[in-house]
């Protein structure tokens, strides 16, 4: 029967000599290089319970009274935005699961990418040839936050809707241009016109969406056409030797196992933890704020630079320059995303990486530079991550949150310069550690060898 | 029952039959993969997995079904996702132990190939196109023009270079000032120690320059600098309920209860914590506002209720690089 | 009437009075102790004339007072003092000038839809929009969880610390009622959605994502493929 499929499917499209390859295709067999496959069967749960939730949504922000089953917000005046998201959470069937793991699926995407982008960064994954698909990764992570902001804003609700004023502010504040792309993007100042939500609607559902489609295709068939890399475990590894498990019959089931144990979680996180209970927070109004509003974690690092900024704009006479919220809000995420995108080109600037070309990773051990400067980087972004949630701490633990922000100022430069240090050094010591014990051991096999001759 | 029985004894038989390899019948090929491990046990496992998997989601259609249940939310959502764990589990043993988990050696794909791309380079060159440069400049001038016409509709998304609206509030002199029901604030109820949010009268409430958070202040408090001189009203101020920092709404009012210990009073935004002193006019005590905070000058009317004097002494909302060339209009 | 009689008649008369009189004098007795030092004529602490019942009784059951450190926030605390020491304390500052009686709120006649309006307006910048506290610059706005309804009452109208102060005219009985009940409902919002994990988002919704299901996917992870060394 078999036989008879293939047979099929060749005669019409000529295929079976490709699906001979595919299903011969090597894995390499360490576990780190199934984060990206995390990320991809996270996409793919995002997508399915997207397009249910499509069909519910209504991207209209004209208002409307609310008249449902859900007692403390009766008789509030909401948009239809909002009151379509709050029916398909307390009154369709299921709504509430495919929203909740929706929701889920869009922290534990990004989660996987950063974690697969720090196995790329730490192993050298990224050098030569492989630097398109590093550079279409790195474009796929910054354009998924853009896409989770985009999903959890369509609420419409009190949480999410500061949220919108405050990346409306940071547009504003770009130099010279600012006011002019925000009042493009909002259709004139905020909350813009009642084009602003089907805007934002179509960009998260479909041109975003499509993006990603391309980007991932492009990055998939790159790590196919050049073969992935792979750790030297053997000696008859090297930079022309690949070994590892064929995609069938060895990997198929690993790679489908890990695609349900993706749907397992995310489906049982959408059922049982709550996640972003917008009938709790209300509707959002420009005039009323909460305590304690925070954007989703992965823009997390964002409110700790708005926050950490002392106050002041810069001007020149009549003309300001720079708003405040454009140190933390834009030039820290730039910062970061160009040093990202360059870093391939500038560690062969530096002379740590030659005109080479790779396919056999490093262990990060083996590239001190390059493991400090990772290190130092990923220290800074998660300090200004850790004091944006420095109000919650005075709350809890009351520890002051003025004096946290001074020993935060101080710290995100210290911090990371340390982390260098001490990361340089361990990488070193580690390293070095290992040549004695090699250079032992080949004495000793030395040794006997000369004992057993004599 | 004999049936059943039968085919019961036809599983257990299937089940325990012997596997494993045996030696090339003549005429018979060599194997592309190698046999697969003899592991009775995990297909059994692997089985039952797949049965509580099923059975998960049956179970799952069984809950959706089964209307208003309590915690709905929480048994759909266990029920799909046990069958996934027992999918994923089913998966992983047959990963483990019933598929023959091979170490193959490949060649990695040539790191390029010279005689191809000199082969490509060549046919671009030897088309004479390559040499025409003026045509090829001409090409691209109308291929970049044509390209920036394609993207010039995006300007119709918004007005971007008129911005003129973000000078604009619709406060104006004589406006009255109204609180959530419309109903005018006067400034006899107006009391020490809370605060107030107002609106202009008639006028959209979600406009960033509509909603005021209006204060009393003891006089003696008021230091308010010769530009916002006149702008209270019998000690009560107003200022716009923006924040000049990015856009919260400022929902926090702190006031003291007992002046000689605690904190003085403070308009303070819950985003960033920008903190304005509403006695000096709206100066940045604490956080990270560059600006201060607009004040509205408001006068009590002869019929008691509070109208407002003018517009702003400045534009409202976040900051932008126009936000100190001109005040606010009318 | 027989001299006995009278004597009970008088001693019922006089009774309630006396025991007040004996109450008030505890009270006085009280504060001599444990107040005074602060609340004096330029002392540290506010004079309490005219504060009533409702502010003594707010503080003294809150563990609020007496305060650590002057200057301090005042904080819930463990009350120290009895049930009759308290009503004398009340008895005693409510004696010492006209003040409001501690209220009776009737959060069962309010409108929860109503309490959540008007907390969001008032209360939620502070507190958060369901009652678990928050910051602000130099004070802290206690989550509300342990609040009765007699003290939501009574905080919206003293404004303690920091908080303003809500009067009659700006809150009505009534709103108040409807703010008590949204309040008290807050304590156990329903949760449709499962483990709650704070009710304040994103924060633990993050600590979620990278402790349990980051971790568990890396866990399956390593299950699935190799290490670098052993297996």
């Amino acid at each position: 029967m078999i036989r008879r499929l293939v047979r099929f499917l060749d005669t019409r499209s000529g295929t079976a000599p490709l699906l001979r390859k595919t299903l011969r295709y090597l894995f390499p067999d360490h576990w780190s290089f199934l984060l990206g496959e995390v990320a991809l069967y996270a996409f793919v749960v995002l997508v399915g319970t997207g397009v249910f939730l499509t069909l519910f949504y209504e991207d209209s922000t004209a208002k409307v009274v609310y008249h449902g089953p859900y007692e403390p917000l009766r008789g509030r005046e909401m948009t239809h935005a909002y009151r379509s998201v709050l029916d398909l959470s307390t009154n369709v069937k299921a709504g509430l699961l495919i929203r909740q793991t929706h929701h889920w699926a869009a922290n534990v995407f990004i989660a996987a990418i950063v974690l697969h982008l720090l196995r790329i960064f730490f192993t050298g994954a990224y050098r030569k040839p492989r630097e398109l698909t590093y550079w279409l990764g790195v474009t796929m992570l910054f354009v998924s936050l853009l896409e989770g902001y985009l999903g959890y804003s369509l609420a419409d609700d009190l949480l999410s809707g500061m949220g919108l004023a405050i990346g409306y502010s940071v547009a504003m504040s770009i130099p010279f241009v600012g006011a002019n792309l925000a009042e493009l993007l909002w259709d004139g100042p905020f909350p813009g016109s009642h084009a602003f939500f089907p805007r934002m609607y179509i960009v998260h559902v479909l041109v975003i969406p499509l993006l990603l489609a391309v980007l991932l295709g492009a990055h998939l068939a790159l790590v196919a056409l050049k073969h992935h890399t792979q750790f030297r475990r053997e000696r008859r590894q090297s930079e022309r030797k690949l070994v590892g498990v064929p995609t069938f019959p060895g990997q198929a089931p690993r790679s489908l196992g890990l695609l349900a144990a993706v749907a397992a979680v995310l489906f049982l996180l959408g059922g049982l933890v709550q996640i972003n209970p917008i009938w709790l927070w209300g509707p959002y109004h420009t005039y009323l704020a909460t305590n304690g509003a925070q954007p989703d974690w992965y823009l997390g690092w964002l409110i700790g630079g708005l926050r950490l900024m002392p106050g002041f704009d810069v001007t020149i006479g009549g003309y300001t320059l720079v708003p405040n919220p454009f140190w933390g809000g834009a030039l820290f995420p730039l910062v970061v995303l160009v040093f990202l995108y360059l870093w391939p080109w500038l560690e062969r600037k530096l002379g740590w990486e030659g005109d080479g070309y790779h396919n056999l990773l490093q262990r990060p051990r083996d590239a001190p530079g390059r493991t400090a400067v990772g290190w130092a980087m990923l220290t800074w972004v998660t300090l200004v991550f850790v004091a944006g949630g420095a109000d919650r701490v005075d709350v809890m633990f009351d520890v002051p949150y003025t004096e946290q922000i001074w020993i935060f100022r101080v710290l995100v430069f210290v911090g990371p310069a340390l982390a260098a240090i001490v990361a340089y050094r361990s990488c070193i010591e580690l390293g070095r550690a290992e040549r004695s014990d090699r250079e032992r051991r080949q004495a000793e096999h030395e040794a006997r060898a000369a004992r057993s001759r004599a | 029952m004999s049936r059943a029985r039968g085919f019961l004894i036809g599983v257990v038989l299937l089940l325990l039959r012997r596997r494993g390899p045996r030696p090339l019948r003549p005429g018979e090929r060599e194997r592309i993969v190698p046999p697969a491990p003899e592991n009775a046990g995990a297909e059994l496992l692997a089985i039952s997995l797949l049965l509580a998997s099923t059975a998960c989601a049956i179970a799952f259609v069984a809950v959706y079904v089964l209307d208003r249940l309590p915690r709905q939310t929480q048994l759909l959502g266990l029920s799909l996702g046990l069958a996934f764990v027992f999918l994923a589990a089913a998966l992983v043993v047959t990963a483990k132990r019933l598929v023959v988990t091979e170490e193959l050696e490949d060649d990695y794909p040539e790191p390029e190939h010279p005689g191809e791309q000199e082969t490509v380079a060549r046919i671009v060159e030897e088309s004479g196109l390559t040499r025409r440069k003026l045509l090829m400049v001409a090409l691209g001038a109308a291929g970049g023009a044509i390209g920036v016409a394609l993207i010039t509709p995006a300007a119709s998304l918004g007005p971007f270079l008129r911005v003129s609206r973000f000078y604009r509030t619709p406060w104006r002199r004589g406006r009255r000032l109204v609180n959530e029901n419309g109903a005018p604030y006067r400034a006899a109820e107006i009391e020490q120690g809370t605060f107030y949010t107002a609106f202009p009268e008639g006028a959209d409430r979600e406009d960033l320059g509509s909603p005021l958070v209006l204060v009393r202040l003891p006089r003696g408090e008021l230091d308010l600098p010769p530009e916002n001189a006149g702008f209270d009203a019998d000690g009560i101020v107003a200022f716009s309920k923006i924040c000049t920092h990015a856009g919260c709404a400022i929902a926090l009012y702190r006031a003291p209860l007992f002046r000689p210990n605690d904190p003085k009073p403070a308009l303070v935004c819950p985003c960033h914590y920008s903190t304005f002193d509403p006695a000096s006019g709206g100066t940045v005590i604490y956080g990270p506002a560059g600006r201060k905070l607009p004040m509205l000058p408001i006068a009590v009317g002869s019929d008691g209720v509070l109208r407002a004097k003018g517009n702003f002494d400045g534009p409202v909302g976040p900051s932008w690089w126009g936000v100190r060339m001109k005040g606010p209009t009318p | 009437m027989s001299r006995a009689a009278l004597v009970a008649l008088l001693a019922l008369a006089l009774g309630p009075a006396a025991a007040a009189q004996d109450r008030l004098g505890q009270g006085k007795q009280l504060f001599g102790r444990y107040c005074v030092s602060c609340h004096r004529q330029n002392g540290p602490g506010p004079p309490l004339q005219g504060v009533g019942a409702l502010a003594a009784d707010f503080y003294l059951r809150t563990g609020y007072m007496p305060l650590r450190r002057v200057g301090v926030q005042p904080r819930r605390s463990r009350v120290l003092f009895s049930e009759a020491e308290i009503r004398a304390l009340v008895a005693y500052v409510a004696s010492l000038g006209e003040g409001p009686p501690v209220p009776r709120p009737h959060p069962e006649r309010g409108s929860l839809s109503a309490g959540q309006r008007l907390f969001t307006e008032h209360c939620s910048g502070c507190h958060q929009v369901v009652a678990e506290g928050g910051y602000l610059t130099d004070a802290v706005a206690p989550p509300l969880g342990s609040a009765t309804a007699t003290q939501i009452a009574q905080a919206i109208r003293i404004g303690p610390y920091v908080m303003p102060r809500f009067s009659t005219r700006a809150l009505s009985p009534g709103e108040v009622d409807s703010i008590v009940r949204y309040v008290q409902w807050a304590k156990h919002p329903d949760d449709p959605g499962g483990w709650a994990i704070g009710h304040i988002g994103p924060v633990p919704e993050g600590l979620v994502t990278w402790f349990l299901a980051a971790s568990a996917l890396v866990a399956v992870c390593i299950v699935l493929g190799k290490r670098l060394r052993g297996e």
